[in-house]
């Protein structure tokens, strides 16, 4: 199984400013001093091991969408915030609009950010192309349709030359779709919003966003605890601090990365990647925020090793 | 996890011993919150913490609102390294009153 990421940034797309592309340049370019890069191999050593992500690459920008190449015959997704413009392009860049394709989509729930990608998903406009949206809104069709009708977009929903169904599925049931066992659980967040955990070959991911923990105290009874129970890798809403998430964002609907190592290690996971980046944050903050949710796992001294991630637009999972 | 209490003046002092985690934490807020009567001064002193876990943290912060709501006045002071690190990682310094000591946090109690 590998798990692509194409949008990690929550709540809108934040591209880099022309600021932060220089702030970045000036930092290489001062790390760079007493380096010899008289080659593009010296040149690419020192981009991949001399420098912080935060200055050599970024976190990204896009709002929420992930691949999951698991052997199937299908594309599947989760979410279809902007990222899955690009995830759509790079596919008809590598086969060509002419390749008819089927997509399965799990959305998360209908939030903006989670769909505001589909209007410019070119697979969406080509005639031949399936495209399944999974969930478990009833109003996910609704959503769509509005949110492609004048005067927000200029071509109308039902325009779109793909053959496009919407399937309710039913949260603790356990579904299999093109090979793939798919499993839901219903999140705390307005108006709800659903986790998936995805199961094959006795590998198993979570995609869990937008989910806000509450609690009083953190037992084995907690159904999250259960619905992540030994999962290879789990994708969680950190989106906040701990203090932020319960106090001035409490009922905001997302989560914090202490509870998410928290969660991660009573349920034995093996690789956390933190999701849905507060959209203030910069790269630096982000990175700064891994290093510290690094530090808290090791503080923890929980017997099981857990892998701390910070998702990014491109990163690959191989599971 | 114990809780020595003393007074200094009108101030309550609460210091908490061991871990406050998901074992100790409903007894940590059960105390904090019975400690914050109306218009009560509370100083939580943590130096024989060695460990606070998110849910010791809410029973913090649920001592922060009460005390908010009780026209009461909370902090909290002497944070090992490790309590420091994890109030860092938390943000928590931004929504409770800490001081390095509890001699400064009960003057500023005062």
């Amino acid at each position: 199984m590998l798990i692509r990421f194409w949008g990690s940034r929550g709540s809108i797309p934040t591209p880099l400013g022309y600021r932060a592309v220089q702030n970045k340049l000036r930092d290489a370019l001062l790390a760079a001093r007493g380096h010899r890069l008289d080659s593009l191999e010296a040149i690419n050593d020192f981009l991949a091991k001399e420098l912080p992500f935060s200055v050599s690459g970024t976190y990204g920008g896009n709002s929420s969408c992930v691949e999951i190449e698991a052997g199937g015959d299908d594309y599947v997704l989760c979410d279809l915030g902007s990222g899955v413009r690009e995830f759509g392009n790079a596919l008809i860049a590598k086969h060509g609009p002419a390749k008819k394709s089927r997509f399965n989509v799990f959305l998360s729930h209908t939030h903006w950010d989670h769909i505001m990608g589909f209007p410019f998903f070119t697979p969406s406009y080509i005639p031949g192309n399936v495209i399944r949206i999974h969930g478990c809104h009833k109003e996910m069709r609704d959503v769509f349709i509005r949110q492609q009708s004048n005067p927000c977009f200029p071509i109308d929903f039902r325009a779109l030359g793909a053959t496009i169904e919407f399937v309710e599925l039913e949260p603790g049931r356990t579904y299999d779709i093109d090979g793939l066992s798919v499993k839901a659980i219903r999140q705390n967040h307005p108006s709800d919003s659903y986790g998936f955990r995805f199961s094959k070959n006795g590998k198993s991911m979570v995609y869990s966003t937008d989910s806000e923990h509450k609690f009083d105290v953190l037992t084995e009874n907690y159904p999250f605890v259960e619905f992540f129970r030994d999962a290879d890798l789990l994708i969680f809403d950190a989106q906040y601090s701990l203090a932020d998430q319960i106090s001035v964002k409490e009922d905001w609907g997302h989560s914090s990365n202490m509870i998410a190592v928290e969660l991660a290690q009573l349920a034995h996971v093996k690789h956390l990647v933190m999701y849905h980046h507060e959209p203030v944050f910069d790269d630096k903050m982000i990175e700064k925020v891994l290093g510290e949710t690094r530090r808290y796992v090791e503080i923890n001294e929980y017997p099981q090793k857990l892998t701390v991630s910070s998702a990014y637009d491109g990163l690959e999972i191989v599971l | 996890m114990d809780i020595a209490e003393r007074r200094d003046g009108d101030i309550l002092v609460l210091s908490p011993s061991g871990r406050i985690d998901n074992d100790t934490s409903p007894a940590f807020q059960a105390r904090l919150l019975a400690a914050l009567t109306p218009a009560a001064a509370v100083l939580v002193d943590f130096s024989a913490i060695e460990y606070i876990s998110s849910a010791g943290l809410r029973a913090l912060m649920m001592g922060s609102k009460q005390a908010k709501a009780v026209n009461g006045r909370l902090a909290v002071a002497a944070l090992g390294p490790v309590v420091k690190e994890i109030f860092e990682i938390s943000r928590f310094s931004l929504v409770v009153q800490v001081f390095d000591t509890s001699t400064e946090a009960l003057a500023a109690l005062r």
